[in-house]
């Protein structure tokens, strides 16, 4: 079948199976390995991108599901070469160890900031109380998240994996691939 | 790596399309809403539905109405949705309590009222809280509309009234002054299925006795509410004793299984403990709602 969604600003196209996961769809035909494929149980959360501006687990929506929504992934934070608070909070912070939770923690983050810009400890940790970090850094998580909550224009820090190339936009060519379900 | 079974999927764009599509696919087809349940299910191939109905642009489903003396809950209505609204959460206490502790977060922004009751895990919470309000399902098919009592429609684990071919549409929740009502779950972590659960409604008379009580349990082998709650409690002050006294015979009429959330006395203790805290709770909470 035949899909269609905005993913990061941009139109994508492809022609699909009905039973392809929208984490799959994202890393495997657009290309976009940020967002993390993890427990497929929808219990860790690593998967999580923002549809429609709420967090959803993106292992347990199909990706026919997801057409003519809008879509963002963790390549979608940044915008015009600078990262978004949140992803700065998570440097300044130390947010992350070995970074595996980060993108779906910080798209929760970002969605609880757009809902509630000055949420409380408390607050932060329900947000994100269905997604696990097994660097138990559960304390720096917090704090990167109030980081970006008490810089909202973040302090303009160069994104330098996208400032040149924009590879936050889903990759051209993969949009007319077919996809086959490796099961 | 784990996949569904290859199916094929049409978006219904109305309830009529959605009624049609399932006569026209039949029994091999299955209605998907946040589908929190049914995709891990299909994941794990236990659950091989040929056509899958996705029903997520019935926006006429996915609302909170007040119409007189009931309160109309569409059965799209998100977790999230029905967490926030402070409506619902003013008339119905338990709804709030028990949507604070269903899945996670994010789970509650796909999964819906209507999926939850209609997927009917044991350990499903709405079951039990419709089940204490006396809430009645709304279900549409080819031969019209039927309202349903949640006994009728829930007929125990994963069995409900609504037939292949209908849709379960709205819930309706009676609203009765001078009421409370209250859910306690104790789970291992967040997003865990139940150990058990507790919910309790109850109504106040004016000299501040029991009119009427419900009690029902959840994960912990009573599929509907206790029978016999009422008749013990009607009539007599809320206090301690009374409170005891449901809670030995919610510990008495459940039926818990032992597994690796815990043994079946622990279980029966918490049948006990939480009806004593659940009444306790919609007790306090009617009475303000007496004087307020």
């Amino acid at each position: 079948m035949q899909i269609s969604m905005t993913v990061n600003g941009a139109d994508v196209t492809s022609e699909i199976e009905p039973r392809v996961l929208l984490v799959h769809y994202i890393r495997e035909v657009l290309g976009l390995t940020g967002t993390h494929w993890g427990c497929d149980t929808s219990n860790c959360g690593t998967c999580v991108v923002l549809m429609d501006g709420q967090p959803v687990k993106s292992c347990t929506v199909l990706a026919a599901m997801a057409a003519g929504h809008d879509i963002r992934t963790v390549e979608g934070l940044a915008s015009g070469g600078t990262l978004d608070p949140v992803q700065q909070g998570f440097m300044e912070e130390h947010g992350l160890q070995c970074g595996f939770c980060t993108p779906g923690m910080m798209l929760t983050a970002r969605a609880l900031l757009d809902k509630n810009p000055h949420p409380d400890d408390a607050e932060i940790r329900q947000a994100i109380s269905g997604q696990i970090c097994r660097c138990t850094g559960y304390a720096t998580i917090v704090r990167s998240v109030q980081w970006a909550a008490a810089h909202p224009a973040g302090s303009g820090l160069a994104d330098t994996d996208t400032a040149d190339t924009d590879t936050a936009v889903p990759d051209v060519a993969a949009e007319t691939e077919d996809t086959e379900v490796k099961a | 790596m784990q996949i569904p079974a290859p199916f094929d999927y049409v978006r219904a764009t109305t309830v009529e399309n959605a009624l049609e599509l399932l006569a026209r696919y039949g029994p091999d087809s299955r209605v998907v809403a946040g589908g929190h349940s049914l995709l891990p299910m299909m994941k794990l191939r236990l659950s091989r539905p040929e056509w899958l109905i996705d029903i997520n642009d019935l926006y006429e489903l996915d609302f909170i109405l007040r119409d007189g003396n009931k309160l109309r809950v569409g059965a799209l209505t998100r977790h999230t949705t029905l967490l926030e609204s402070e409506e619902v959460a003013g008339l119905f206490p338990i709804v709030r309590d028990a949507e604070r502790v269903i899945a996670d977060p994010v789970v509650r922004n796909r999964g819906t009222i209507g999926g939850s009751l209609c997927q009917a895990d044991p350990a499903e919470d709405l079951s039990t809280v419709c089940g204490v309000l006396g809430a009645e399902a709304v279900i549409r098919g080819p031969g019209g509309e039927r309202i349903l009592s949640m006994s009728e429609f829930h007929r125990g684990p994963y069995e409900t009234a609504v037939g292949h071919d209908e849709l379960l549409c709205e819930l309706r929740f009676g609203i009765r002054p001078r009421s409370g009502s209250a859910y306690e779950k104790v789970e291992r972590r967040v997003g865990d299925w139940a150990v058990g659960a507790a919910g309790a409604a109850v109504t106040l008379a004016a000299d501040g006795t029991v009119d009427d009580a419900a009690v029902g349990l959840t994960a912990l082998g009573l599929d509907h509410p206790l029978a016999g709650a009422a008749a013990v409690l009607r009539g007599r002050h809320p206090d301690e004793e009374l409170f005891a006294e449901a809670g030995r015979l919610a510990a008495e009429a459940c039926d818990p299984v032992a597994d690796q959330r815990g043994p079946v006395d622990y279980k029966r203790h918490l049948a006990d403990e939480l009806t004593q805290r659940v009444l306790r709770r919609a007790c306090a909470r009617a009475a303000q709602m007496q004087e307020g």
